[in-house]
């Protein structure tokens, strides 16, 4: 695979590093060795000490790991950002203005604009949410947009993130842990900074809160410590000052939700919940569920709480969903979209079905429901018995499978070893819905270790990068 | 605050200390266990440490004789041992990952640290260490935890149940030290009020870190009814059981709510049987059913804290 059919975050062709990069690279250049092998030591002792860990599913319970941090970021110069920050905004208002129209009008299904069948025969479509209005007509608050940058240099959205995307609490850990290591380089440039998102997540929580008072009680709802995210839900609540709390904390009577405390029980208003749909309320959804609150859907229901982000947003990330993404932008808001969507075939089309089947040594198969890197299939990387076995997934139930061009995900150099390689990365950027869209500039930028790979999830082998957006 | 985090902060710092407290005592019979040369005694040295953790079934269960060697590997590293000081740091870890939300980074950071390297503790390496410089290290880690409790939480509920749990613990730790060290080291009551064997009992003092206490308070030679009076009925010694219960009493106060009333009265009681009690009268009715009694009533303060503060909250 030669290189230069992927672009290159820091170099073009003939080696020469770009402007932008070019602050860094003088420092690198200019730095010891020994001292930059001593301070990426110093982060791994550092961020095992803070606690900085994630569980991995299917190891043994109570494993811990850490989240290998590189000390080259993705930097991207501001006037770079500044564009991809309106097609975000774009993009996550017009998700939310589906997500209301679905449960409710369904103007958009009506212009034929999406597939009705597609929409309310979706397993992640909510019946119990039709007519039901929430605060400022919000579904999803949080959201995590992943894009890559493909060998034209140019950004597309691989998924929106409306459910419950993890992975910020990394962007801020990454950001302290480089300000602490290497002061001299934020000295010496303008690196916007992004310490103040907890700040913007709590006030977009507190806009939502549907009791008219000056301090609404808001508290996140984790499914408790063996959770693999459960440090970013404790580090978050603690950086917000807010409850972290657990299904067993919270009991809900008279649709009202309440949390269980040492002075007897305390009015709840905003639930930022980090756990899915399924498990959020066993008298609703799934009876075997332990981690919910019984009743929470009915107080939802009645708009005595809000829910961060509501029920029923993963019909808008779904896969099968996401190549109307820009026709929705184009009909609620009457605009060209500014952020690409990756061509999609979509396997339930018997002509899409034919061109994957005859072509996935090419291509990227993914299931519609599938998160985390799990039940992929990235073909010019598979075995032919990978693709073999795939290809019988397939054929048996087509409609839960898309399939993508395989991108050509940017390069930045990283440590492997003592020595730079190039890796392939991702950036996901967390846009916040509240009264109005906000963000910091940047995201997490996940980087796949492993030569070669495009797989950046922290569960198979990625690592993690501080993002800089530089004026 | 939360009940079940309530829960978890107070069973934090009750394993941290009683981490230190064993640290303590193992550290004492290890000293002690040096200048005895007679093998018979040696071995009621050894048997002190089981009897004051309560462990001394589990560890017969295992090991057919009581010897240095092994009462140290089972009451410090033993991850079997339930009570071991390995188990103790994992406990305070557990409960502080289920709760990171409610603790300063700093204290956080204090206890997972101190678990991180516990986990790279064995055999090889305490003794290689010394074993008295490893159980310095559990007292530091254990000091510093406070210090950072101290200097780093607000005074809010989260503050108080942590001070709660602390208090408690040593409050249940300095009675069976006491309980458990008479028994060995004062087999006839006529001996209270003589001068005895220095060693043997500045070491107790020094497990509480009492000696100086006890030097400037009496000026005078260690006999076993002044220790007794100090480690029990003394209000100003931060180990002793008169200052505990007054920690527990006032944190109580603190936190109360309208369950708590009978949970405040019993650690009242036992407050004002130590404020107002005479050590002569302790003696008088004798010492071993004094301390009895008084972690029965301890135990069952333990149990009425659960049910007023920890204990899930039920709709009406």
């Amino acid at each position: 695979m030669a290189l230069n059919q992927y672009y290159n975050e820091m170099f073009v062709a003939d080696g020469e590093v770009r402007p932008h990069y070019a602050p860094f690279a003088q420092w690198l250049g200019e730095t010891p060795p020994e001292r930059i092998a001593q301070d990426r030591h110093a982060a791994d002792l550092l961020f095992h000490r803070v606690g900085i860990t994630f569980a991995v599913y299917g190891e043994a319970s109570g494993t811990e790991r850490l989240i290998p941090f590189d000390i080259v970021p993705h930097v991207i110069p501001a006037e770079r950002w500044d564009v991809l920050a309106r097609g975000l905004r774009q993009r996550v208002t017009a998700l939310n203005r589906f997500l209301h129209d679905v449960y409710h009008e369904r103007e958009i299904l009506a212009a034929g604009k999406v597939p009705e069948d597609q929409v309310l025969g979706n397993s992640q479509y909510r019946p119990e949410m039709v007519g039901i209005d929430v605060p400022g007509g919000v579904y999803a608050h949080i959201a995590g947009v992943d894009l890559v940058k493909n060998a034209d240099g140019e950004y597309y959205v691989l998924e929106d993130n409306l459910r419950t995307p993890s992975g910020v609490s990394y962007m801020l850990e990454n950001r302290k842990m480089m300000m602490r290591l290497f002061p001299e380089l934020f000295a010496t440039q303008h690196i916007r900074p992004v310490d103040h998102y907890p700040d913007l997540l709590l006030e977009t929580l507190r806009e939502v809160a549907p009791r008219d008072v000056e301090s609404p009680v808001i508290v996140l709802l984790t499914p408790g410590h063996f959770n693999s995210a459960y440090f970013e839900h404790a580090f978050l609540a603690q950086q917000m000052g807010i409850e972290l709390v657990e299904g067993q904390d919270l009991f809900v009577q008279d649709d009202t939700v309440f949390m269980r405390t040492t002075q007897g029980p305390q009015r709840v208003d905003v639930v930022y919940r980090r756990i899915d749909d399924d498990f959020l309320d066993p008298l609703a959804f799934r009876p075997d569920s332990m981690l919910g609150v019984p009743g929470l859907l009915s107080a939802f229901r009645a708009g005595r709480v809000a829910l961060a982000n509501a029920i029923g947003t993963g019909v808008a990330d779904d896969k099968s969903l996401y190549p109307y993404v820009p026709e929705m932008i184009r009909f609620y808001l009457g605009e060209e979209p500014i952020l690409k969507n990756v061509p999609t075939y979509q396997l339930r089309d018997p002509k899409d079905l034919a061109y994957t089947l005859a072509h996935l040594p090419e291509l990227v198969v993914k299931e519609t429901q599938g998160s985390g890197g799990y039940g992929m299939l990235v073909g010019p990387t598979a075995s032919k018995d990978e693709i073999e076995n795939y290809r019988r997934r397939i054929v048996d139930a087509p409609e839960r499978f898309i399939a993508q061009p395989t991108l050509s995900l940017s390069l930045v150099p990283t440590f492997c070893g003592d020595s730079l390689s190039p890796r392939h990365i991702d950036l996901r950027p967390y846009v916040l819905s509240g009264n109005e869209v906000r963000f910091v500039p940047g995201g997490l930028t996940r980087v796949a270790l492993r030569e070669g790979s495009l797989v950046v999830n922290s569960s198979q082998g990625g690592g993690v990068k501080d993002t800089w957006v530089v004026d | 605050m939360l009940s079940r985090v309530a829960s978890n902060l107070y069973w934090m710092s009750r394993y941290v200390e009683r981490a230190e407290n064993t640290a303590r005592v193992l550290d004492v019979t290890w000293r002690m266990s040096l200048l005895v040369k007679e093998p018979r005694l040696q071995d009621q040295e050894w048997f002190a440490p089981l009897n004051i953790t309560g462990t001394l079934f589990p560890f017969s269960g295992r090991h057919s004789l009581v010897c240095a060697k092994e009462v140290l590997h089972f009451m410090a590293l033993d991850p079997e041992n339930p009570c071991s000081i390995y188990s103790c740091a994992k406990q305070a870890r557990e409960n502080a990952r289920a709760v990171r939300g409610a603790l300063t980074s700093e204290m956080w950071e204090v206890v997972n640290s101190t678990w991180l390297e516990m986990q790279q503790m064995d055999e090889a390496r305490m003794n290689a260490r010394g074993v008295s410089a490893f159980f310095d290290w559990v007292k530091e880690r254990s000091h510093l935890f406070r210090g950072v409790t101290f200097g780093t939480m607000r005074r809010d509920d989260a503050y108080h149940f942590t001070r709660l749990g602390t208090h408690i613990e040593r409050a249940d730790s300095t009675a069976r030290i006491l309980d458990v060290k008479y028994h060995i080291l004062l087999p006839s009551v006529k001996d209270v009020g003589r001068a005895v064997d220095y060693y043997q009992w500045s070491a107790v003092l020094r497990s509480v870190s009492a000696f100086e206490a006890y030097r400037k308070v009496y000026r005078d030679a260690i006999t076993p009814i002044k220790l007794a009076e100090l480690l029990i009925l003394r209000d100003d010694l931060p180990r002793s059981l008169a200052f505990c219960m007054r920690q527990v009493s006032e944190t109580l106060d603190i936190v109360q709510n309208d369950r708590s009333a009978e949970t405040q009265r019993r650690a009242g009681q036992i407050l004002s049987q130590l404020r107002y009690g005479r050590i002569a009268d302790i003696f008088a009715s004798g010492l071993h059913e004094y301390l009895t009694e008084y972690l029965d009533a301890m135990q069952e303060l333990g149990t009425h804290i659960q049910g007023s503060f920890f204990a899930p909250t039920l709709p009406r």
